[in-house]
């Protein structure tokens, strides 16, 4: 019987494998992955496409972190059944591992929307180093890619697509790409510059069809639009999200949503097992409700607080917040919360600058509290406003100061006392 | 471990802590050099906040639960398990600015020249900072944390 078992080899399976070893050197501990490499950085798959970066180069952590941390590594295997009873984790081939403490870090899946001609060779999704490598032998010789979904993950394989010299068509459901993340004077900016680079942005639209080539009916040639225009291309990658990848638990009694619920423990209703990262619904602080975020860093944040508890710890999820840093073409482009609020919620919004002209900040506020914020171009020091917002901290006093975040914008008590105790922790709850 | 703390009552406002930041972190070490030869000009860990006759100088803080390493999608910003110090490996840094927004402190700058983060080290190899050795006013102090 392990003591520990981890299900994931990324952020918040990581996270929990550090959590633990920082108060349990000994307990025994495995990590399993069908990803068959060490864990490394998935948002730099788009460095790996673009030639910018190697394998080694996106290790996230060093190559003596497994043995360092005594981690029995399962790499490469898929975990294919979760018996709760028995407390036991069957792996592809047979292996079965029986666990005290359970996390479950799986991650997303891509969303692949229907429509036609998906069984066609040079159909892609962009989630992970596997796929960017297939991607790219199928990308010898490639004219034009055809990217379905303006979002985060569109935008990172554009981007990279670009970088390598392709002609690259963006198909984006909505009216504006990054869409959820930015407001419509960023989008557009974005829009902009993209446009500049070569790429054709085509917003309000959907793929119907995957076209076959001349060459092959099974090979991709082109896509039917909605509107029934033809755009010829000879690969398209789906890159509209990812879902929770739930297939360990379907069928079992971890209570779901669209994510895997958990408390402020990252614990689900299962005593002894956690969840954390793409794959769960943890609490949102922005929201006050539980809600999927999926972003790197609240991932690590769960695992670390899931991985604490897992070993004896008592600990409170801070909450996450969706939060991005982009830096797509050289565009510096911080936001995190809400950032295009709904008419008559009872929100201000405060805005300066133009995104047109580089510099664009826009904040939006909640009963004198941080509720989103938008910075492009100048994101200097952003993170003090976003841990305004985390701490939940009254802010209509400092009217314009926000627009230039600054320490010394607080209260003095306030001041002085974070700069003396460094101040964002979970180890105050720390048992 | 120590820290550097601001004295806000015996800053006033005169940068040189930045100066003294950017020499220490330049390729050679001579003030003259450092600010108007150096390409690309180093830059500052530090920064003097102020307003009206309040200011004080602040860097990173070190924190315990370092949200900016946390919140690093390559592994580049890390804390030394020994040390508490937390620092940024320019080799794995890729400049995609997520830290800037973790940061509650704002102690996180971009170095566009070369594609990555800057931050305050503490100053490897030296028995005290750089700014805080100096400081013409004893506005920063070396120390331990008040409470530890
Ligand atoms: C192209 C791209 C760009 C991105 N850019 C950003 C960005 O700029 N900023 C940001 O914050 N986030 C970004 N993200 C999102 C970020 O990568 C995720 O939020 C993060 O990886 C989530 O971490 P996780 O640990 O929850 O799961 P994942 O990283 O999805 O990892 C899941 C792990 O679980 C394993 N696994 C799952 N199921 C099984 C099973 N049944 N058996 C065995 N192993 C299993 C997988 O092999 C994998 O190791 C990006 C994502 C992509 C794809």
């Amino acid at each position: 019987m392990l003591k520990y078992v981890v299900v994931g080899n990324s952020a918040g399976g990581i996270a929990a494998v550090e959590a633990i070893r920082s108060r349990d050197k000994e307990g025994t501990l495995a990590l399993v992955s069908d990803e068959p490499y060490p864990a490394y950085s998935r948002p730099l798959i788009s460095k790996y496409l673009a030639g910018e970066t190697t394998q080694a180069g996106m290790a996230y952590r060093s190559p003596d972190f497994y043995d360092g941390n005594a981690v029995e590594t399962h790499l490469g295997k898929k975990a294919v059944r979760l018996d709760l009873e028995g407390r036991k984790l069957q792996l592809a081939g047979g292996a079965e591992l029986s666990w005290e403490k359970l996390l479950l870090a799986t991650g997303g899946t891509p969303i692949v929307p229907r429509m036609e001609g998906l069984d066609k060779t040079g159909v892609y999704t962009f989630t992970t180093l596997d796929d960017a490598r297939k991607l790219e032998e199928g990308l010898e010789p490639c004219g034009r890619v055809v990217v379905i979904g303006g979002g985060l993950i569109g935008m990172s394989v554009t981007e990279a697509l670009v970088k390598r010299g392709v002609q690259v068509t963006v198909v984006e459901l909505l009216d504006r790409v990054l869409a959820t993340l930015l407001d419509l004077e960023a989008s557009r900016a974005v829009e902009v510059v993209l446009r500049r680079k070569g790429v054709e942005v085509l917003t309000g639209q959907t793929v119907q069809t995957i076209l076959g080539s001349p060459e092959g009916q099974d090979r991709v040639g082109g896509v039917l639009l909605k509107d029934g225009r033809e755009v010829p291309c000879c690969a398209v990658i789906v890159a509209v999200g990812v879902s929770p990848r739930l297939d360990l638990v379907k069928g079992t009694t971890i209570a779901t949503n669209r994510g895997i619920i958990v408390d402020r423990h990252m614990a689900t209703n299962v005593p002894g097992i956690y969840a954390c990262g793409d794959v769960a619904e943890g609490y949102d602080f922005t929201t006050g409700g539980n809600r999927v975020v999926p972003v790197w860093p609240s991932a690590y944040l769960g695992g670390r607080v899931a991985g604490y508890n897992m070993a004896g710890g008592s600990v409170t999820y801070p909450g996450a917040a969706p939060m991005n840093a982009f830096n797509y073409f050289g565009m510096a482009i911080v936001c995190a919360g809400l950032i295009n609020p709904p008419a008559g919620g009872g929100y201000q919004v405060l805005v300066s600058g133009s995104a047109e002209e580089g510099s664009y900040k826009k904040l939006v506020l909640k009963d004198g509290k941080l509720a989103g914020i938008l910075f492009f171009g100048d994101i200097e020091r952003s993170g003090i406003l976003f841990g305004l917002m985390r701490e939940g901290l009254q802010v209509s006093g400092l009217g314009e100061d926000l627009f230039f975040p600054k320490l010394m914008h607080l209260p003095e008590d306030l001041r002085v006392g974070r700069i003396e105790e460094p101040g964002w922790r979970l180890a105050a709850t720390r048992s | 471990m120590k820290r550097v703390f601001p004295r806000e009552e015996h800053c006033v406002a005169c940068h040189l802590c930045e100066v003294f930041c950017r020499v220490q972190h330049s390729q050679s070490k001579d003030i003259i050099k450092a600010h108007k030869r150096e390409s690309p000009a180093p830059l500052a860990g530090i920064k003097v906040e102020e307003k009206g006759a309040l200011s004080f100088a602040l860097n990173c803080r070190h924190c315990e639960e370092p949200y900016c390493v946390y919140a690093c999608l390559t592994g580049a910003m890390r804390q030394d398990p020994q040390t508490g110090v937390v620092t940024v490996d320019a080799t794995r840094c890729v400049g995609c600015w997520t830290c800037i927004l973790a940061c509650p402190y704002g102690a996180i700058v971009r170095d566009e020249a070369n594609h990555r983060v800057h931050k305050c080290d503490l100053c490897p190899g030296l028995s005290e900072p750089a700014c805080v050795a100096n400081c013409p006013n004893g506005a920063l102090v070396y120390r331990e944390k008040a409470h530890a």
